[in-house]
């Protein structure tokens, strides 16, 4: 195993990850939630096209909306990180469609399961991490150092 | 009033993961490259925010409603089955792939980036199918 020492940024993602967190205790004290991204979309997809039960999903909506807003913030204050993937189009359905399934059978993602769930120190959770993890660590493995 | 602490939360949680490194799916997938050149940031991502809501939940816990007049909704399912694995897998198989997780795509999204675009549509169109076809 070697580390990537040019990319490795422990303090911004130490930052970052404190920046989730306060995120998380807000959402669940503040409205008595989990921040999960996919439980949070979930709520207002089942809503659609219905706007009287959409207007019941505000809690959930707003949350999204402040998600949506801040790479807006951010580049007020400072440069745009440089965003890069290694796959086509093609690759990027695939992908997406694999994790809405994935995220909606197992009931959470990195946010729900990974971020709330071991938070609140849930086995279940912790059975999902792993599970993705796992698959994620496999994945990427196939992908560049056997098929590549 | 409830509205603006969930505008406030999806707010700070997005600039926390630009922040972390988690918007750009080439760092999230070098995160997932053990047997490459191998970026272990993201675990940093994940211990600061534990750190910070491990001791939220346990105040959580002694709550019963919430700033905003909510009542606390706390999971309390405790089923470990082949849906929780299966899911975790596909999730992670897809995760493997793009580099994308649901967060970090809506935030790369924002700014109109066609990746995120079209990984977005496609994770929302499974969702949909399977809350409409799959859901057990």
């Amino acid at each position: 195993m070697t580390i990537a020492w040019t990319s490795f940024s422990p303090w911004a993602s130490l930052a970052g990850g404190l920046l989730i967190g306060i995120a998380c205790a807000l959402y669940l004290l503040g409205n008595g939630r989990i921040a999960g991204i996919a439980g949070i979309l979930a709520g207002p997809l089942r809503a659609l096209p219905s706007r009287e039960r959409l207007r019941r999903q505000r809690t959930p909506l707003a949350f999204i909306a402040g998600l949506l807003l801040a790479p807006w913030l951010w580049r007020v204050f400072a440069p745009w990180p440089v965003l890069s993937v290694d796959v086509g189009p093609g690759a990027l359905l695939l992908a997406g469609l694999l994790v809405g399934i994935g995220v909606r059978m197992g009931n959470g993602c990195t946010s729900g399961h990974g971020v709330c769930g071991l938070s609140r120190l849930s086995r279940r959770s912790l059975v999902n991490v792993l599970a993705f993890m796992g698959a994620g660590f496999a994945t990427v493995f196939v992908l560049r150092h056997l098929a590549g | 009033m409830g509205w603006l602490t969930a505008l406030l939360s999806g707010l700070v949680f997005g600039l926390g993961l630009i922040a972390g490194g988690m918007a750009n799916p080439a760092k999230v997938k070098a995160f997932l490259d053990l047997a490459g050149a191998w970026d272990p940031s993201l675990g940093f991502v994940m211990a600061g925010a534990i750190a910070v809501a491990l001791p939220a939940f346990a105040l959580a816990r002694r709550r019963r409603t919430a700033w905003s007049g909510e009542p606390m909704d706390i999971p309390t399912s405790t089923r470990i089955d082949g849906r929780l694995v299966g899911g975790g897998v596909l999730f992670g198989v897809g995760w493997g792939l793009g580099g994308f997780c649901p967060g970090p795509a809506l935030v790369a999204l924002a700014t109109g980036w066609w990746p995120a675009a079209v990984f977005v549509a496609a994770m929302l169109a499974g969702m949909v199918l399977h809350d409409r076809f799959l859901a057990g």
